[in-house]
């Protein structure tokens, strides 16, 4: 039994016999020519035929894949019409005198060293694409077939895919890829997501392994060839429950997340950046509950401009179309750091200068925001969330400065939504005690429990230390939610929770006999917790 | 020639499908266009060439517009720029 470590792409088992893909690298020689018109016919009729051979990957893409990553294909068709590409291999072959392989061949490697030296990952990965598209017509000119089939269930293991082999393979018989080569950005690796294949990256390779029985790990990131009795066993196992569990799952979406006796409870997902949001789509959440908009700022050397911040919270809206995508205003302190707030040194960062407090006595970042969210609003269902409430009179303040950003956006005839829901974080002690009186002021209540439980126990999240009296199912805890709920609903207003509590499916019934209306959890949570409301009574 | 700014908003940059895009629309008009970006220019027909400039989200770049009509080509290339990019 040997084991060999890579990046794993996509989480899954799969156990079954190795196929080493060994391409057999076409072999371009350079000859001389005569007749240069024959040569381009040559050329434009190979061409011809890679461009309908792709119109047919498409359609095939389309069906299995869906029309996302079909549109690679469309890429390719595009990149093999260009005018610099083609250009470069007609001159070629009437200038150097060579045959349109060889033309072919130079052209696309030089195109393939153009993408492979440019700074970012995205372009970087195209180099691959300009590969296969190069590829594809030498192949064409020499009249080979460049795809190959699978004969019976098989994990491949190649030098590197592209993305027009992955598709062309009988996905009865792909267990799962693994590759030397490739990022988790290409083409193939988003595929494997796709088509749910367990999948492997950056593993040194070897032909030898050809036939050997194999398990691919895409949990840990391994490989393991030959595995001995035990490990198989272990692995056929892991298979199995990873299986029940997915099905069991797959039941659940599109279901109604209802309890028995057919209450609604709202179920969202929490996200930290627009790129989450297929992960919301894929795990069938009803709205976005929490959108943290810190990373604007995290990932910003300066303050993110109101342009910057808009075309991101109009994105996650328009995706979201008429479902409710709740944004929290920056809620960032001295414990992260970010230097061009210039925050200094805090002894107690948890209780210090952070969230709302910034907000409140830096009002141009504020007001950016607020700008930003609200000409969002006219392009979805967004309602605006504040976090580190302790008292009424700041809510009071709020909304002082959110009416007069709308009058402002008024007057330079901006579109907005006037209406916009604005709901406020329940996180501290204070808030917990004063939600009777909050709850007049605001439209919605969402729990933050991770904050909540430190400041009520007292006890410091971080320190491992006292991680025996971090009690998350402490009953001042419970009690606090049970209240707030409580609190929100005398005032008509809906309460959820939207920190970790939330997917604790150990307390979904609980919360549900408390009254809570919705529940934000990591996209990853949404069905377990959708099967624990439906179990509830 | 007339020209104008755009900054992308698209989370990618100038990717590769609205670079395949951007080529088929600025071949419909008879116009040069250029697009200028991180100190170099491609002509926006050519879409290898235009993925060649590496435009990324946030990134400003200029777009000029020479010919017998670019007073439209250059209303069709805004358009395509603010419903594309």
């Amino acid at each position: 039994m040997k084991i060999f470590c890579g990046k794993a792409i996509f989480r899954g088992i799969a156990i079954g016999k190795i196929l080493f893909n060994s391409k057999n690298k076409q072999q371009v020689r350079r000859n001389k020519i005569n007749d240069i018109d024959t040569e381009i016919s040559r050329f434009e009729k190979a061409k011809e035929k890679a461009s309908q051979e792709l119109n047919k990957l498409y359609e095939k893409a389309l069906k299995e894949v869906g029309e996302n990553n079909a549109a690679i294909f469309e890429v390719h068709s595009m990149m093999l019409e260009d005018d610099d590409f083609n250009d470069a291999v007609i001159d070629k072959i009437k200038n150097q005198l060579v045959n349109a392989e060889y033309a072919v061949a130079k052209t696309g490697d030089d195109l393939v060293d153009m993408f492979a030296n440019m700074e970012d990952e995205y372009f970087k990965a195209r180099a691959a694409d300009m590969k296969d598209i190069s590829e594809r017509v030498i192949s064409k000119l020499i009249g080979e077939d460049s795809s190959f089939q699978l004969k019976e269930p098989s994990i491949i293991v190649a030098e590197d895919l592209a993305p027009s082999e992955t598709i062309q393979m009988d996905k009865d018989k792909l267990l799962a890829f693994v590759t030397k080569l490739g990022s988790s950005n290409s083409h193939t690796a988003i595929l494997a997501r796709t088509m749910n294949l367990p999948a492997l990256i950056g593993i040194d390779i070897d032909s030898k392994w050809n036939g050997k029985q194999a398990v691919v790990d895409g949990y840990s990131g391994k490989l393991i060839i030959d595995p001995d009795k035990e490990t198989f066993e272990k692995y056929i196992k892991i298979q199995k429950d990873d299986l029940e569990k997915r099905e069991l799952l797959k039941e659940l979406k599109g279901k109604e997340t209802i309890t028995k006796r057919g209450k609604k409870i709202n179920l969202y997902a929490n996200i930290g950046k627009p790129a989450d949001l297929s992960n919301v789509i894929e795990h069938d959440a009803e709205g976005i509950g929490l959108f943290r908009s810190e990373f604007l700022y995290l990932d910003s050397d300066d303050f993110p401009t109101e342009d910057e911040q808009f075309s991101a919270y109009k994105k996650v809206a328009e995706t979201m179309g008429s479902k409710k995508v709740i944004i929290r205003t920056l809620d960032i302190g001295a414990d992260k750091q970010v230097d061009y707030f210039n925050f200094g040194h805090e002894d107690n960062p948890a209780m210090g200068y952070r969230a709302i407090r910034i907000c409140l006595s830096q009002q141009d970042i504020f007001k950016t925001q607020l700008r930003a969210l609200l000409r969002a609003s006219a392009f979805g269902n967004i309602s605006i969330m504040y976090p580190m409430i302790i008292s009424v009179d700041e809510v009071k303040q709020i909304k002082v400065i959110v009416k007069n950003v709308m009058a402002e956006l008024e007057n330079e005839k901006i579109d907005f939504n006037r209406d916009i829901e604005q709901g406020i974080m329940i996180e501290t002690p204070a808030a917990v005690i004063m939600s009777d009186e909050l709850a007049k002021e605001v439209d919605f209540f969402s729990i933050g429990t991770n904050d909540l439980t430190q400041y009520t126990l007292a006890v410091d999240r971080q320190n491992p230390k006292l991680e025996n009296i971090n009690d998350t199912h402490h009953p001042a805890v419970l009690r606090s939610i049970k209240t707030v709920i409580e609190n929100a609903h005398k005032a008509g207003i809906w309460a959820g929770i939207c920190g970790e509590l939330g997917a604790d499916t150990s307390l979904t019934e609980t919360f549900i006999s408390y009254g809570i209306d919705e529940l934000s959890v990591s996209p990853t949570f949404i069905l377990p917790v959708r099967k624990a409301v439906r179990d509830s009574e | 020639m007339i020209k104008f700014n755009y900054v992308i908003t698209d989370e990618i940059g100038i990717h590769a499908r609205p670079a395949g895009l951007l080529a088929k629309t600025a071949k419909t008009v008879s116009s040069k266009v250029v697009i200028k970006a991180n100190g170099k220019e491609a002509d926006a027909s050519k879409l290898m060439a235009v993925m060649g400039l590496g435009v990324k989200h946030g990134n400003e770049i200029t777009v000029e517009v020479t010919g017998d009509d670019e007073a439209e080509a250059v209303v069709k290339m805004e358009e395509f720029f603010k419903a594309n990019l």
